[in-house]
């Protein structure tokens, strides 16, 4: 059942995705200002909203988990930051190509590429650390209790943009204040989530059956040295 | 009430058992003036840049030093299972915590209000133009540095590599208070007042510390206890 949806997840998501990218490369015109680059836009907001639903929906389960005791709220929540890591990491790149063609440089020290970075180093320091302790209970403990300060740092990068107003372009989208493009250029960016959100999906649910296989082992092992 | 009282206690234990053995403070003190050191080889320790990047230098320092005091509040306590003993204590988890981190935070302060002064006549700044307020600041970036500190003191002391893990956690973390305090002391020994630019900082410090204390004190427990 969970590979057919699995599956069914990964079909979906790439014909959403192809069909979007004809939409945002044949009928989206190129940004008065900046020319093509702009389209990376398309990639580099819906990862990064994907990458802060991603740990924000980890802190819920791994509350669930303090609340529960039940250790497989622990692994979704370990399954679902690492996919959102990785999708922090594909918003870094694509804002540093980005910041390549239109600043000159690869990297600026601007307060939300800063607080970005700072949250992709907290959260790999929540995998580390996870790697670093060997009692279940204990590891999910501690992952609740990065998972919660890290989900602060990451309200610090969503307001940054408003408080420091440095570098960083200012709010595109429509929904934030400030904010609007053109319906005809905006829309493909909530389109682009979608399929990005199905991948995730099914990212986190092989990330899961691997957890399930690890425990399944991890009791194997216990039997065996029992004789 | 009890709980300010109980917290002192542990307070008065880990500052009395320094005093007596004074192996953190002594290492962290050395260990700073290293640092304070090595900076020189690093630029022109006379030109005028050294004002400009003063309270990066500062706080990099600090930050350096708080990583030794860090790493053995909770590790002392491993000796003779003394760690067991007070967690199993009538005191709550969040006392033992909060009473560890005002020791830290006293520590690491006494070690900075000692570098200030050599750093002033190693680098030729007169740092104390702006002081109550520079020690107003100074106070409020330890005391988010100590907090998030014990609290990861505490959640890696009993692993393999805590040596590695307990830096690796705790400067991502820190960021937005060195970013604060650097700014503000830059402009503190540069012997202006804080102006309506930098207020902001000051509001990021004082939001940290609170935001940071509240969530480590609510969390002492599952992490000492479970």
């Amino acid at each position: 059942m969970r590979t057919k949806l699995i599956v069914g997840l990964c079909v979906l998501a790439c014909l959403t995705l192809a069909w979007n990218i004809r939409t945002i490369f044949l009928h989206v015109p190129d940004e008065a200002n900046q020319g093509a680059i702009f389209r990376i836009l398309y990639f580099h907001v819906p990862s990064a909203m994907t990458s802060f639903t991603g740990f924000f929906v980890a802190m819920g389960f791994s509350l669930m988990y303090l609340v529960k005791k039940d250790l497989r709220y622990d692994s979704i929540a370990a399954s679902i930051t690492e996919v959102s890591l990785a999708f922090a990491t594909i918003t870094l790149v694509t804002g540093s190509i980005w910041g390549r063609i239109i600043w000159g440089v690869w990297w600026a020290w601007d307060a939300r590429l800063t607080s970005y970075f700072i949250c992709i180093l907290i959260y790999s320091g929540y995998l580390m650390l996870r790697r670093a302790v060997d009692e279940p209970n204990q590891r999910a403990r501690f992952s609740t209790v990065l998972s919660v300060l890290g989900c602060v740092d990451i309200t610090i990068v969503w307001k940054s943009i408003e408080w420091f107003r440095t570098q960083h372009p200012g709010p595109v989208l429509s929904v934030r204040n400030g904010g609007g493009m053109a319906p005809g250029m905006e829309a493909p960016v909530y389109i682009n989530l979608i399929p990005l959100l199905m991948l995730s999906l099914a990212l986190i649910l092989i990330r899961m059956r691997q957890e399930d296989l690890r425990h399944e082992v991890d009791s194997l092992r216990r039997y065996a040295h029992s004789f | 009430m009890n709980f300010l009282r109980n917290s002192l206690a542990i307070t008065y234990k880990d500052l009395r058992s320094e005093i007596r053995g004074k192996d953190t403070i002594n290492a962290s003190l050395s260990f700073s003036l290293v640092i304070l050191l090595l900076f020189s080889f690093a630029f022109d320790p006379d030109s005028d840049e050294v004002r400009e990047i003063s309270g990066g230098l500062l706080w990099l320092v600090f930050a350096f030093a708080s990583s030794l005091i860090l790493s053995r509040s909770f590790a002392r306590e491993l000796i003779n299972d003394c760690l067991d003993a007070l967690i199993s204590s009538p005191i709550s988890p969040a006392e033992l915590f909060f009473g560890k981190a005002i020791a830290n935070f006293v520590l690491l302060l006494v070690v900075e209000l000692v570098c200030l002064p050599v750093f002033g006549i190693f680098y030729n700044v007169q740092w104390a133009r702006q002081f109550p307020v520079l020690l107003l600041v100074v106070m409020l970036g330890t005391w988010g540095m100590t907090v998030i500190g014990t609290l990861f003191s505490a959640m890696t002391v009993n692993l393999r590599l805590r040596e590695i893990m307990l830096p690796t956690l705790v400067y991502p973390f820190i960021i937005p208070v060195l970013l604060g305090a650097v700014q503000l002391s830059k402009v503190l020994i540069g012997g202006e007042p804080v102006g309506a630019d930098n207020q902001v900082w000051f509001r990021l410090l004082v939001a940290f510390d609170v935001v940071f204390t509240l969530l480590a004190v609510a969390f002492a427990d599952t992490v000492l206890v479970g």
